[in-house]
C-alpha cells in the first residue's frame, strides 16, 4: 500500500512538473539579457522594453483584442439561441441533426476549417462580390463559427441543469416568454455565458491556423506574428512578449474561477 | 406541457439564425472543398479549374475528376503523411495515458479540499495560449537549449543531443498540449468510482495490483476511452506542434496540407487531403458522441 501511494504521488509530481516546467524556464529566461537566448548572461528587463517599442506587436495585439472581444460576443449570442433551439426540438432526428452541425466544428482539425472557410469566402466573393477582401472581417466571422461551437455546448450544459419549474412559474404568474426569459433564465444563465465568452475570447486570441488561411492583406493578429517569428527560431523579445501573455491568461481565470465560485456559494446559501 | 414559454414564432427565430449560421459557415464551406478537390489546379486566380463552364448558354459542362484522390492513393509521400499522423497521435495517446491515469488517480483521492486546486492546475495551461506552449518547448530542446546546456555542464554528453526537429519532440509536444484532454475524463470516472469495491476486493484477498487490475481499471474504461479520443482525435490534424518541432522529414497530414496549400498552391490537392482527413478524423469522432450518448443515458 504503501509503496503504490509513493508511486502515485512521485507520478503526480512529474505530471504537474512537465506541465509548468517548460513554462517557467520560459519566464526565467525572458529576464535574460543576452540576445543569445538560451545562454544566460544576467537579470534584465531589457526585452521587456523594447517589447513596448515594438509598434507592430502593438498593433497586432489591438487587432487580435478586437476580433476576439467581437467574434466572443457574437459567439455567446448564437451559442445561447443555438442552446436554446436544442431544447425545444421535439424529433430526434432534428435536434440529432442540429446537433452534429454545431459539434463539427469542434473536431474539425484547424487547417481542414480554415481551408474550407477560406474557400467559402473566395467563392463569395467571386459569386456575390462579397467580401471583397479578407482580413479583419473575414478572421472575426471564422471565429464566431468555431466560439459559437464551444459557447453552445458550456451553455447547454447549464440549461439542462435548470430547474424547468422556474420558467414555468414565471409563465403561470402571467410574464411573456421574452419577459420569462430577462427576468429568469437569462439570469441563471448568466455565469455559463460569462464562462463561454471567456473561452470563445481565449481561443480567438489563440487561433494561428485558422487565421493564416482567412487573412488578408494588412489583418496580422498577433499570433500570426509570433508564428511567423518562432518558426525562425526562439527570439528574446517573443519570450517577454509569452510570459505577459501566460501571467494574463492566469490572472484572469483565477479571477473568473473565484468570482464563479463565490456567486455559486452565494446561490447555494440563498436556496 | 402548455406552460413552456415562448413556443410561438419567437423560436423559429431562436433556432433558425444559428442554423443559418451553421449551415453557411460549416455545411456549405465543407461542400465546396469537396467540390474543388475535384477541379484541377491552374495558375490564376482561383487557382483551380471551373466545375461549371457555360457553353453557348446552354446546358452547363460539368468538369470533375479525381486524379486528387488517385494521386493521394498512389503517391509514397501522402500514403506516408495519413499513415504517420495515424501512427504519432496513437503514440502520443497512449504516452498522454500512461502519464495522465496516476495524476487523475492522486486527484481523485485526494482530499476534497485540494482536489479543486489541482484540478484548477490541471485546467490552467489549457487557458494559455497554445502556441507560446509549443514555442517554449523550443528553447528547451535547441541543440543550445536547456536539456542540453545543463547535460553537457554536468558532463553527462559531449555534444548536444539532436532532440529538436524530431519525431521524439513531435511526441512531447502532443502530449504536452493535450495532457489535460485526457486527465480530466479520467479523473471524471474516478471521482464517481465507488472505492469500496476496492475495500471488498481486499477483503476477499486481492492485493492492491490485482484489484487495480481487476477492479479500478476496467471501471474507469470509458474515461480512458474518452481521453484517448481526446487526444488522438486534435493530434491527427495537428499543424502547429510537426511545424515547429519537428523535422522536415516528419510528416503529418495538417503539414503536407499546409506545404501544398500556402507553397505549392495546389489548392484542389490540399482539398483532397483535407476530404482525407475528414474521413480519418470522422470515424474516433464517431465513436467518442457514441461513448458520450452512452455515458448520458447511463
Amino acid at each position: 500500500m504503501k509503496n503504490r501511494s509513493t508511486f502515485v504521488l512521485s507520478m503526480l509530481v512529474f505530471g504537474y512538473a512537465f506541465l509548468y516546467v517548460p513554462i517557467v524556464i520560459l519566464i526565467i529566461y525572458s529576464f535574460n539579457d543576452s540576445r543569445l537566448v538560451t545562454v544566460w548572461s544576467h537579470f534584465s528587463a531589457r526585452w521587456y522594453g523594447e517589447l513596448f517599442k515594438n509598434a507592430q506587436i502593438g498593433e497586432a495585439l489591438w487587432l487580435s483584442l478586437r476580433v476576439a472581444a467581437a467574434s466572443a460576443t457574437v459567439s455567446v449570442i448564437l451559442g445561447t439561441s443555438a442552446a436554446f433551439a436544442m431544447r425545444r426540438m421535439r424529433t430526434l432526428f432534428s435536434r440529432g441533426a442540429f446537433e452534429a452541425m454545431v459539434t463539427t466544428p469542434l473536431i474539425l482539425p484547424e487547417v481542414l476549417t480554415g481551408l474550407s472557410l477560406l474557400l467559402l469566402f473566395v467563392f463569395l466573393g467571386e459569386t456575390l462580390g462579397w467580401p471583397g477582401q479578407r482580413g479583419a472581417l473575414t478572421i472575426t466571422l471564422a471565429h464566431i463559427t468555431f466560439g459559437m461551437a464551444y459557447a453552445t455546448v458550456v451553455i447547454r450544459a447549464r440549461l439542462s441543469q435548470l430547474d424547468p419549474a422556474l420558467e414555468e412559474a414565471a409563465a403561470d404568474l402571467g410574464a411573456t416568454p421574452w419577459r420569462t426569459f430577462r427576468r429568469v433564465t437569462l439570469p441563471l444563465l448568466l455565469p455559463a455565458i460569462f464562462a463561454a465568452w471567456l473561452l470563445a475570447f481565449t481561443l480567438s486570441l489563440d487561433d494561428v491556423v485558422i487565421a493564416s488561411f482567412v487573412t488578408g492583406p494588412g489583418a496580422t493578429t498577433l499570433p500570426l506574428v509570433i508564428f511567423s517569428s518562432v518558426r525562425l527560431g526562439v527570439s528574446p523579445q517573443i519570450n517577454a512578449l509569452a510570459t505577459l501573455l501566460v501571467l494574463f491568461a492566469a490572472c484572469t481565470i483565477l479571477t473568473a474561477t473565484l468570482i464563479l465560485r463565490r456567486e455559486e456559494m452565494q446561490a447555494k446559501n440563498m436556496k | 406541457m402548455s406552460g413552456r414559454p415562448g413556443h410561438s414564432c419567437s423560436g423559429v427565430f431562436v433556432a433558425g439564425v444559428p442554423l443559418v449560421w451553421l449551415l453557411l459557415f460549416v455545411l456549405l464551406p465543407l461542400l465546396i472543398v469537396f467540390a474543388i478537390s475535384l477541379a484541377e489546379t491552374r495558375t490564376g486566380s482561383p487557382p483551380y479549374t471551373p466545375l461549371f463552364t457555360w457553353e453557348a448558354g446552354f446546358l452547363p459542362r460539368i468538369h470533375v475528376q479525381a486524379s486528387n484522390y488517385a494521386l493521394l492513393l498512389s503517391d509514397r509521400l501522402y500514403i506516408d503523411a495519413f499513415l504517420s499522423s495515424l501512427r504519432i497521435a496513437a503514440t502520443s495517446s497512449f504516452i498522454a495515458l500512461l502519464i495522465a491515469y496516476p495524476m487523475a488517480y492522486a486527484i481523485a483521492r485526494a482530499r476534497e479540499s485540494v482536489r479543486t486546486p489541482l484540478l484548477m492546475l490541471v485546467i490552467l495551461p489549457f487557458w494559455t495560449s497554445f502556441l507560446i506552449r509549443v514555442y517554449a518547448w523550443t528553447g528547451i530542446l535547441n541543440s543550445n537549449g536547456f536539456i542540453n546546456n545543463v547535460l553537457l555542464d554536468f558532463g553527462l554528453i559531449k555534444a548536444p543531443l539532436p532532440l529538436l526537429h524530431t519525431e521524439f519532440a513531435v511526441h512531447l509536444g502532443i502530449v504536452y498540449s493535450y495532457l489535460p484532454f485526457m486527465v480530466l475524463p479520467i479523473f471524471a470516472v474516478l471521482e464517481k468510482l465507488d472505492w469500496t469495491y476496492l475495500e471488498a476486493a481486499a477483503d476477499l484477498g486481492a492485493r492492491p495490483l490485482k484489484a487495480f487490475l481487476r477492479v479500478t481499471l476496467p471501471l474507469s474504461l470509458p474515461g480512458i476511452f474518452a481521453g484517448v479520443l481526446l487526444v488522438f482525435i486534435p493530434a491527427l490534424g495537428e499543424f502547429i506542434v510537426p511545424e515547429l518541432l519537428g523535422g522536415p522529414d516528419t510528416l503529418m497530414v495538417g503539414r503536407v496540407l499546409w506545404t501544398e496549400f500556402f507553397s505549392n498552391r495546389d489548392w484542389p490537392l490540399a482539398s483532397a487531403l483535407a476530404i482525407g482527413l475528414l474521413v480519418l478524423v470522422l470515424v474516433p469522432a464517431i465513436v467518442f458522441f457514441r461513448l458520450m450518448r452512452k455515458e448520458e443515458a447511463a
